[in-house]
């Protein structure tokens, strides 16, 4: 078992081209931490750095407290499971999970304990000896798996392995990978553009965005607290709504269209404007009863309504000609499109950011 | 749901198949026809009468002694082109699949000999290897090898083989680089992380997964020595020193062109023709089954 540290990360290809720089973060022993981003965001770099796969341009990459920059991907005791599984065609499933083992000159009878374990572990007992392209894709994803397992490596690196999945089957394997990293206790370090796979897998969540982390933390306290307006639209479904606001005489006013917004904030919004954002479930459809205190209310104009059931989503505008902005109420409501509603939301659910930066404007100061 | 395209018609298919047909009915089973009938027959000394003798050629093709030196000649010359040209050809793709500086000017020089006719690659080996006037015998007589390909049936086989090699190489390359480049990189990647070097990756992941590639370049350079290096052994060493480099199918010109044996001539077109039939029934057969992974 051991813990990854990474320090001053870059990545700058030959061409010029530079994927990641400078990602900084420690993942404890045992943890599992998802790197997520949109694509292109340099997660995937950053992960073969950590496997060995791509050299290292800047900084130093440690795991169990060994520099590993100039070593090979075999020597760091790492197992990876790749997003098309990479299984060896010509192999059965035993060998495919039995290849590094023997690589590694393991005796032969350990061997056969370890695959055997790990395909009970993975409910691959009848498999062992069909071959890849005679299994289906969940099949395959486990035994991608049973090979990462069988080894014990210190590190699970996983790249987006789930992606090639249909939904409902990802759901499960989600579970699944959860469930094994939990019971192993190892390392891992995961890859995904998925924010939901990410929120519901991480122990600890890092979100990248044009190689460079923009925030690090527990999925729920980057969710409650989003340091950059990134962060706060990439986290959470249906996305946060973000609002254009400036200060006017009587408190915040959105920048486009009429004011909507009752009820300032008291606080100083910098001169080159701000974006305030709140939640689809953070906002709820009111009669006349006055806003929380030191919260907000809205007027805000339905345009359509969603209703699935357990919950249900409006759509429409903030004002008559304002922005758009969605809110999500548990339940069925009733909200005819074309009417006006009034809409509340708590000032502890408010999200105030820097237009210019990016960065969180803090509110409760 | 029915996929195939229906014709209404009855004379457009026909119509459509018919260059297909004629081409094939012209070059090949018109002449290969023609060496069937021709293999029965004999001819007198002078061409002006032919009688017709049922197996006769083929029972004095076995008879003699020089038919099996010629297939033990073959054999030889095809086991070693076939090696080398592969085996050369492996290791050069294996080179430039890696991702190295100028690795596509490389590919372009290695595939030039495949655009220069057999003949002419034999005279251009005849000549480098020339005894008195070649640049290589000179080269090597400097060295203190004696060579002489006009006198030593060794050195001759040598020749041969070289040039032959050197011909195929390229059309060899060209496959196995594809061949290489559709393994898929992540799978190579897997390999080195479960601890495989790169020599025991070549073997146990790189080569397995080319062998559909390779088994079929075995056959077609197989077929390949068997028939189209008649002009490289022909512009080089002419079949001699005594036959040393005499190929079955340089044999069926030689007797037939040469010889006016035209009866025996045919009857080792029929062999060889079956021979090359046997080659590529094994090959579809063993690409279906055997080589699948």
């Amino acid at each position: 078992m051991a813990e990854v540290v990474l320090t001053g990360v870059g990545k700058t290809y030959a061409g010029g081209v530079t994927a990641v720089t400078d990602v900084e973060f420690t993942v404890p022993d045992g943890a599992f931490c998802v790197l997520v981003g949109p694509s292109g965001c340099g997660k995937s770099t950053l992960l073969r750095m950590i496997a060995g796969l791509e050299t290292i341009t800047t900084g130093t990459v440690s795991i169990g407290g060994r520099v590993v920059n100039a070593v090979e991907p075999a020597e760091r005791d790492i197992a990876m499971v790749f997003q098309n599984y990479a299984l060896y065609p010509h192999m059965s499933v035993y060998d495919n999970m039995a290849y590094g083992l023997r690589n590694r000159g393991t005796p032969k009878a350990e061997i056969e304990t370890r695959v055997r374990e790990a395909a009970r572990v993975l409910e691959l007992g009848d498999l062992l000896a069909r071959k890849p392209r005679q299994l289906s894709g969940g099949q395959r994803q486990r035994v991608a798996m049973g090979r990462a397992i069988v080894r014990k490596p210190q590190v699970f690196l996983f790249d987006e392995p789930l992606s090639n999945l249909d939904a409902k089957l990802r759901v499960q394997m989600r579970v699944e990978i959860r469930r094994l990293q939990r019971s192993l206790a190892t390392t891992s370090v995961y890859v995904t553009h998925d924010q939901l796979e990410a929120m519901t897998l991480a122990d600890m969540l890092v979100v990248m965005n044009k190689g460079r982390v923009e925030q690090i933390g527990a999925p729920l306290d980057l969710y409650r607290r989003p340091e950059t307006l990134f962060v706060a639209g990439f986290i959470g479904a249906p996305p946060m709504n973000l609002i254009d606001v400036a200060i006017g005489p009587d408190g915040l006013r959105p920048v486009a269209g009429d004011a909507g917004i009752v009820g300032g904030l008291g606080i100083a919004v910098p001169a080159t404007g701000a974006r305030l954002g709140i939640r689809p479930e953070h906002l709820h459809v009111v009669g006349d009863e006055p806003a929380p205190e030191g919260g907000i209310a809205l007027s805000y104009t339905v345009s359509a309504v969603e209703a699935v059931g357990a919950e249900t989503f409006l759509h429409g505008r903030l004002g008559a000609t304002g922005p758009d902005v969605v809110i999500r109420e548990p339940g069925t409501i009733a909200a005819a499109p074309g009417t006006v509603r009034r809409v509340v939301a708590r000032r502890d659910d408010l999200h105030l950011f820097d237009r210019e930066t990016g960065r969180r404007i803090p509110l409760d100061a | 749901m029915e996929k195939r395209a229906i014709f209404q018609g009855r004379l457009l298919p026909f119509a459509l198949v018919a260059p297909q047909l004629v081409v094939t009915l012209v070059f090949f089973y018109w002449p290969a026809s023609q060496a069937v009938w021709q293999s029965f027959l004999q001819e007198d000394a002078f061409g002006l009468s032919s009688e017709f003798v049922g197996f006769a050629n083929y029972r004095d093709l076995f008879a003699k002694a020089d038919y099996y030196r010629t297939i033990g000649t073959t054999a030889f010359f095809s086991a070693l082109v076939t090696a080398l040209s592969l085996s050369i050809a492996l290791f050069l793709a294996v080179q430039a699949d890696r991702q190295l500086k100028g690795a596509t000017a490389y590919r372009t020089l290695l595939i030039w000999p495949y655009a220069v006719a057999p003949a002419v690659a034999g005279v251009l080996w005849f000549f480098m290897f020339q005894p008195s006037l070649g640049l290589v015998s000179q080269g090597l007589r400097g060295l203190g090898f004696t060579w002489n390909p006009l006198l030593d049936s060794t050195d001759a086989m040598a020749l041969v083989v070289m040039a032959a090699t050197w011909k195929q190489v390229s059309y060899n390359f060209l496959f196995f680089l594809a061949g290489l480049q559709a393994i898929p990189k992540s799978v190579i990647e897997a390999a080195a992380i479960d601890g495989a070097r790169p020599v025991r990756r070549f073997w146990t992941i790189v080569f397995p997964l080319l062998s559909p590639t390779t088994f079929y370049l075995f056959v077609v350079n197989v077929v390949y020595v068997f028939f189209d290096t008649f002009g490289i052994i022909d512009a080089t060493t002419a079949g001699g020193p005594a036959k040393a480099t005499e190929t079955l199918v340089y044999k069926v010109y030689s007797d037939g062109r040469v010889g006016g044996d035209l009866g025996g001539s045919a009857a080792q077109s029929v062999i060889l023709m079956v021979i090359v039939i046997a080659l590529t029934a094994v090959q579809f057969r063993f690409i279906e089954r055997k080589v699948q992974y």
